[in-house]
């Protein structure tokens, strides 16, 4: 008995062997690199080399120069993922409690933009907000936009950017969660006196936060580190996070100030995932 | 003239009548209707089972008299209120549903406690505690439902749905999930609290043991209609169709025709045979019939040997198949005419038992047998292979 037990175990090593080589060469060698990067003096250069001297200041240096950016990011991100929650929500609650027979050709439809570039839908984007396309010309048919208003090179452009490219990736968790429920729990909440809108938020909602959580995280994580959407649709002088450490990487060759942004942006997002799932977790979860 | 004809109806139909009330009830789903035009009176109060096989329609029922359904016609009452369409968060009905559908994520108090809360009652804390109490589960109380057995979720469920008291409890066959033992002590503990609370029960099954050990009235449910409904002796005692007499216990039926009529007597040639038939248990008013006789109330003896049972005797008959079940014996007798009659006879120890192939005599009692109309099918309602 225990010599299958060892066996086992050994078998379950082996298994976890590809994944701990592939982490560990291209995760963990690569942070302790960027970690090591984000220390070196920021005198050194790609040319000459740097000198490892701890400069903790370089922290000090990109907050200070760039915590705009930064917040920035963080606001765009934590927008497009509202807009993706209420949007997804009631699109996976369509597609899983009412579409009957069409739920498969609707889950291929909220996939297809896939089969497209990234950047061609992107650049799209750039197209239907055009100053002379046909959205700015309605919004400013009703003075909603100004005469001389435009949407490209504003905030809105990213922000309606950023949401429709992370779509999917909030619908399908949430669609997950929300067809695996239980109709006859809904069923029951009617049966015991919930009028349909307080049984949504006593039985519905809850049984769906596992979607949420990681619809709001596969959302989130990647909206705030893109800069393609605010490259092509935003203002050069609103620049998001993305778009200054890859230019301090590129164009300035400034490698210990795009180690310690990166550095930055990494704690960031993973403080706000950990309270958040904290939250979410304790609370509602199962 | 009309009118005054119908006078009489009127008045009995403005009675409001204080129970459940089904009346003409249809459902009819795309291709299919579940339910086809049904009556139904549940007296206030009363434990009332609605008996019949799977796919008859007894959940599509429940639902509409719940309100997850609406009806394709008819209406439904309840204390002289018309619920037909009203919505089922407005309903003093609640149901324990066939699978719970208790709630995952909320605990055994909160999941008990859920209707309460919706109607802003007050003391939900102490109903609670009584409410488990009575169904024994005060110490799961902080448990979520996937923790608890399959007896107990039942409990769990309801406790959550009698906890409201409504006007009328739906119980949707709340034991099928569990093992026989258990389903036994649970009809005798649903039983207790129902005379407990007093509230109107509508009990849901296709076990007929269950629906006549545990209601004061039962309704035989047969494709979408009521058979017969009235207290269980009564349905077993007085069965009026083949279904009901073969779906509730088993029945022999034999081909007669009836000779004559009088007003306590129904004269039948069975087979060649005269036997006579109580007019109150005749249902039929053919020329041809199924004579019926339940197989315990059958007597097995000798050839010639008289059997205390003046009147109907059927001499000639063969023992094909004897089975030995502790409290009784269960013969298979084959008759001259070709059926295989049962007959089960109580092991009292004062009696012989037969061996297969022993030529024997049957009799029984003309009060217990009943005529039923010819053009129901024999087999209708017989459980598979009883008796084949
Ligand atoms: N939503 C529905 N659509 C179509 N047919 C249904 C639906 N619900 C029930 N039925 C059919 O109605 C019949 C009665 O069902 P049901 O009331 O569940 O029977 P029971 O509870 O007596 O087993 C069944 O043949 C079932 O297939
Ligand atoms: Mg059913």
């Amino acid at each position: 008995m225990s010599d299958t037990e060892r066996r086992r175990g050994k078998v379950g090593y082996l298994l976890l062997l590809p994944a701990v080589l592939w982490l560990g060469l291209f995760f963990v060698v690569p942070f302790y690199s960027l970690l090591a990067t984000s220390l070196f003096d920021q005198s050194g250069s790609d040319f000459r080399g740097y000198e490892m001297d701890y400069a903790f200041g370089n922290y000090v240096d990109v907050l200070r120069d760039y915590w705009q950016p930064l917040v920035r990011s963080l606001l765009y991100g934590a927008i497009a993922t509202a807009i993706c929650l209420v949007l997804g929500y009631v699109l996976a609650y369509a597609i899983a409690f009412k579409a009957g027979r069409w739920k498969n050709l609707m889950l291929v439809l909220v996939i297809a933009p896939f089969f497209t570039s990234f950047l061609i839908r992107t650049l799209s984007w750039k197209l239907i907000l055009s100053d002379d396309g046909f959205i700015v010309n309605v919004l400013q048919a009703v003075h909603l936009l100004g005469d001389d208003g435009r949407l490209l090179a504003t905030p809105v452009a990213v922000v309606a950017g950023l949401t429709y490219n992370f779509l999917p990736f909030m619908v399908l968790p949430l669609f997950a969660s929300i067809d695996k429920i239980d109709h006859r729990l809904i069923e029951a909440s009617g049966d015991l006196y919930a009028h349909p809108v307080v049984g949504f938020f006593k039985v519905t909602w809850p049984l769906s936060l596992p979607g949420v959580v990681s619809g709001t995280l596969l959302t989130f994580i990647p909206a705030v580190g893109d800069y393609i959407n605010a490259q092509l649709l935003g203002s050069t002088n609103q620049r998001v996070i993305g778009s200054v450490i890859e230019s301090q990487f590129t164009d300035a060759n400034n490698y210990p100030v795009a180690a310690a942004l990166s550095m930055v942006l990494m704690a960031l997002i993973v403080v706000m995932v950990l309270v958040y799932v904290r939250r979410a977790g304790t609370e509602e979860l199962l | 003239m009309s009118l005054l004809a119908e006078a009489p109806d009127q008045v009995a139909d403005d009675t409001p009548y204080d129970g459940l009330r089904l009346r003409s009830v249809t459902k009819a789903f795309a291709s299919f209707t579940a339910v086809d035009g049904l009556d139904l009176d549940v007296p206030r109060g009363s434990f009332f089972a609605l008996l019949g096989p799977s796919g008859c329609g007894k959940t599509t029922t429940l639902r509409m008299v719940a309100g997850l359904e609406t009806p394709t016609s008819g209406s439904i009452t309840l204390a002289g209120q018309d619920i037909t369409y009203a919505k089922p968060y407005r309903r003093p009905v609640n149901t324990v549903f066939q699978s719970y559908a208790l709630f995952p994520h909320l605990d055994i108090f909160e999941n008990v406690a859920f209707g309460l809360r919706r109607r802003r009652s007050a003391d939900v804390k102490t109903q609670v505690h009584e409410m488990l109490e009575l169904v024994e589960l005060t110490s799961q109380a902080r448990k979520k439902p996937a923790q608890l057995s399959g007896g107990q979720q039942q409990r769990v469920a309801l406790a959550r749905a009698l906890i409201n008291k409504p006007e009328v409890l739906l119980l949707d066959e709340p034991l099928g999930a569990l093992d026989l033992k258990l389903r036994r002590s649970m009809q005798i503990e649903i039983k207790r609290i129902q005379t407990e609370v007093g509230l109107t029960f509508v009990h849901v099954t296709h076990d007929q043991e269950e629906a006549m050990t545990m209601a004061d009235t039962v309704a035989v449910m047969n494709k979408g209609l009521i058979e017969q409904m009235g207290a269980p002796a009564e349905l077993y005692e007085n069965p009026r169709s083949t279904f009901v007499a073969n779906f509730l216990g088993q029945s022999n039926l034999i081909e007669g025709a009836v000779l004559s009529r009088s007003a306590d007597v129904t004269t039948v040639d069975m087979q060649g045979i005269s036997v006579s038939v109580p007019t109150g248990r005749t249902h039929t008013d053919d020329a041809a019939g199924w004579v019926g006789i339940r197989p315990e109330k059958v007597l097995i003896g000798e050839e010639g040997e008289a059997l205390d049972a003046p009147g109907n005797t059927i001499p000639g008959g063969v023992v094909s198949d004897v089975s030995f079940v502790g409290v009784s014996t269960q013969y298979l007798v084959r008759m001259p005419w070709g059926q295989e009659l049962q007959v089960f006879e109580q092991n009292t120890g004062r009696r012989r038992r037969f061996a297969p192939g022993e030529r024997v005599e049957l009799s029984w009692r003309p009060e217990y047998a009943f005529l039923l109309d010819r053009s129901q099918d024999a087999g209708a309602g017989a459980v598979a292979g009883v008796l084949a």
